[in-house]
């Protein structure tokens, strides 16, 4: 019997905006009336290191999505999407960021940093579709590679049951004014992405 | 009127606070409790309470302390191990008690996700004879946090609220209301045998405690928290958040399972006796200590002896935290059914590890490069709580055991016998929480060491706090700017002399003369915070690489997030702040200035 009505798992990097993510879908949820709730990371992990934020629409339950349980997994970075692979349901869709931040090991030479196809092949074997975009570009063309988290955010409103008009309802409030336009432009580019 | 907003469950526990009418909140950061002040001092523009972040966390709940007697309802947060430095005051405050409600808001960190250590908080709300609030999700945690004022001030004794890190750092759906006025009386009223914890008063109080045990737990019996549905004869009785996880198994297995949810503490005796007696096998699933368990046990010798209890033995793991694959199988096992295979996820392993590290033009690593350099392989460097520790692979972390240890242990180790060198760090924050007493000791007790106060000017690794370096208050206003120069100086360290690490030169000459005093030596590192200095604004011109690199690599062991290796040469990439200490370690001065 399900318990959630949808699960997901958005996974990244500290510092690029993971959080902003699951915000934005937990208002968009309150306003349609759904119970919704998440689990994040903060503190120490959050410097440079990975994480991974949890969040269930229309779940009374905990906000942690169990393994094997997440119906989309949004990665801002490719191999922070195969890190959390296994939170995948074999019916699971997988929206990946293909731009790699390179960690610190790799960057003083002590690991290596695998091929693209490398990085997808295992993720597709976990999944049912893998949908694999170059988001940073696509947000650089809206006008700031920071909005790179809100063109996964465009892409991943195809897979969730709420409306878009509340989703990008709900970016306004959290984006600052003065950039909520590229903003808009950046969810566009990422819900025309996977259309 | 009541609105529905997602909110963060430290947001909802300061909501549930401002619902109260609470006139005074402090505190100490620590993850995951930060985000409670943080909040209050976001809502507070147009309100009066008093918010504030103390030195450290005990004297938060001293101050809460004075303004509960005063008549204000008062609440202090802080994380599971600051409870051990409040811990003198938080077990005669028990005795003492309140004068309007007095809440303790202590946040613990199953898995150790930001943490030293994971005690389990429960354990000291029992030590303490105080009730326990252990909420299950961010609604319920703003629900106890008003709830506990009244149970505080019904029963004159201060209570304890307990998220967790999957409380405190989860986000829900959660009703807020209005806030209560807030209640700040301004009247101390004298009672001396209620406020002077002496010998003699200290022991009518004493036995006042342990009778108002059985009325608190009567009152608690029936909080909306403690759930019980009797169905089938096999049971599980699971405490916060565990309860949730088992919640979602019963409904997803579709079982006929009694059911006991326990939210407060003391736990409810009669409750648990009609689960054990009306069941012949239970589970009892917590994070942690077997709390729950224990109780179990003993309350079986009457209710029920023949009953079979499973917890901590074989079923539930009494370290780390929960989820729910764990209560999941626990649950199978118990109900004889097949358990899931943990999901593999063997690809992981071509992925490079991604610890969290220290930021590109972060000044403690070119502190710690300098230190090192000057003090050598064989020096000791005992180190403390903060962003700083991340640093363990530059060979300049020894110790790292609670806030303002490094001082300590370095003294100890000095008079334990060690001849090498010593030079132990420690942040600005964790100086003036922790740190003062330990460098008092160590100048009155003549430790030959040298003790570096890395001034970032923040509380950086919960979030960047203000703090009493800082000249500024919780709430942005202007304060006194104390002096850890003259601190230092006052606390009796023959040397105390201040840095800028990005000058490596001039910090490696202050470290070559700290290393040949003879006596205690204080070195002040001071750079403000990366983060925080972008934030307010401050741009430097970023480094590059020219020809003249000779691929060494002497810059890329110095560890910085924005210094790269490509084709035989060193890269900057576009982390680079621009502090320059990698040009005036490159051996080839390869690294400049970009020119604009």
């Amino acid at each position: 019997m399900r318990t959630s009505e949808c699960d997901m798992v958005i996974a990244g990097v500290g510092g690029q905006g993971v959080i902003l993510i699951s915000d934005v879908i937990g208002r968009a949820a309150v306003m349609a009336g759904k119970p919704v709730c998440g689990a994040e990371t903060h503190g120490m992990a959050q410097r440079g290191g990975s994480v991974i934020n949890h969040t269930r629409i229309g779940c009374r339950f905990s906000p942690m999505v169990a393994l094997g349980g997440a119906d989309v997994l949004v990665a801002l970075e490719p191999g922070e999407a195969l890190r959390f692979a296994h939170f995948l349901s074999p019916a699971g869709v997988a929206l990946v960021n293909t731009r790699p931040v390179l960690p610190s090991t790799v960057t003083c030479g002590i690991a290596d940093y695998p091929p693209l196809p490398e990085i997808l092949a295992p993720l597709k074997a976990q999944c049912s579709k893998v949908l694999a975009m170059d988001a940073t570009a696509l947000a650089e063309k809206a006008g700031t590679a920071q909005a790179m988290n809100v063109v996964m955010l465009g892409a991943l409103a195809r897979y969730i049951p709420l409306s878009e008009e509340l989703i990008v309802q709900a970016l306004s409030l959290v984006v600052p004014p003065r950039f909520l336009e590229v903003n808009k432009k950046a969810f566009a580019l990422g819900k025309a992405e996977v259309e | 009127m009541f609105v529905r907003e997602y909110l963060l469950g430290n947001a909802a526990i300061a909501r549930g606070l401002l619902e109260a009418g609470v006139g005074l909140v402090a505190g100490y950061p620590g993850t995951p409790s930060s985000e409670i002040i943080e909040t209050l001092v976001d809502l507070n523009s147009e309100r009066s309470l008093h918010v504030e972040w103390s030195v450290n966390e005990k004297v938060a709940l001293e101050v809460a302390a004075g303004a509960s007697w005063t008549g204000s309802r008062a609440a202090v947060t802080m994380k599971h191990v600051g409870l051990n430095v409040a811990a003198d005051a938080f077990m005669t405050l028990a005795y003492l008690g309140v004068g309007a409600g007095l809440v303790v808001i202590c946040a613990d960190d199953p898995y150790c996700h930001s943490s030293q250590n994971e005690q389990d908080s429960r354990r000291y709300a029992q030590f303490a004879g105080i009730p326990c609030l252990d909420p299950k999700n961010p609604g319920e945690a703003k629900e106890m946090a008003a709830f506990a004022f009244e149970l505080s001030e019904k029963f004159n004794i201060p209570v304890m609220l307990r998220p967790t890190t999957r409380v405190s750092h989860a986000r829900a759906n959660v009703e807020i209301g209005p806030d209560e006025a807030h209640r700040r009386q301004g009247k101390f009223i004298k009672n001396p045998a209620r406020r002077v914890a002496l010998p003699t008063h200290a022991r009518p109080l004493h036995s006042e405690l342990l009778a108002k045990q059985a009325a608190m737990e009567e009152a608690l019996e029936s909080a909306p928290w403690n759930r019980l549905a009797l169905r089938g004869k096999v049971g599980i009785i699971a405490s916060g958040i565990a309860g949730l996880y088992a919640e979602e198994v019963i409904f997803e297995l579709d079982e006929d399972i009694s059911f006991l949810c326990i939210g407060a503490y003391p736990l409810p005796k009669r409750l648990i006796s009609r689960m054990l007696s009306h069941v012949s096998r239970v589970l009892v699933i917590e994070e942690l200590e077997p709390v729950v368990e224990e109780q179990v046990q003993i309350l079986a010798r009457i209710a029920n002896p023949n009953v079979e209890i499973l917890g901590k033995e074989g079923f539930i793991p009494r370290e780390g935290e929960l989820d729910y694959f764990l209560v999941r199988n626990a649950i199978a096992r118990m109900l004889g059914k097949a358990e899931r295979q943990a999901l593999q996820n063997p690809a992981v392993s071509i992925l490079p590890p991604r610890p969290p590290s220290l930021c590109a033009g972060c000044s403690h690593r070119a502190t710690y490069y300098a230190m090192r350099k000057v003090f050598g392989k064989k020096a000791i460097y005992p180190s403390d709580i903060g962003c700083y520790t991340m640093a363990v692979n530059m060979g300049t972390v020894d110790t790292c055991l609670c806030m303002g240890a490094s001082i300590t242990l370095a003294s100890g180790i000095r008079f334990g016998g060690e001849t090498e060198g010593i030079c132990c760090s420690l942040g600005d924050s964790t100086f003036l929480h922790g740190g003062m007493t330990g460098l008092l000791n160590a100048a009155y007790n003549k430790a030959r060491i040298t003790v570096t106060i890395l001034d970032n000017s923040t509380t950086a690794m919960t979030g960047h706090q203000p703090n009493p370096g800082t000249g500024m208050t919780a709430t942005g206003e202007a304060t006194v700017q104390v002096s850890i120069e003259a601190l230092a100086r006052a606390l009796g360290a023959g040397m105390v002399e201040t840095v800028d690490p990005y000058h490596m030169d001039e910090t490696i000459e202050s470290f070559q003369r700290a290393k040949e005093y003879p006596g205690l030596s204080v070195i002040i590192a001071r750079q403000p915070c990366v983060i925080k200095a972008r934030r307010s604004g401050a741009r430097r011109k970023p480094f590059q690489v020219s020809e003249d690199c000779i691929g060494c690599k002497i810059c890329l062991d110095f560890g910085c997030p924005a210094i790269e290796f490509e084709r035989d040469m060193a890269r900057i990439n576009a982390l680079c702040t621009g502090c320059g200490v990698c040009a005036a370690i490159c051996p080839s001065s390869a690294i400049q200035e970009v020119a604009r």
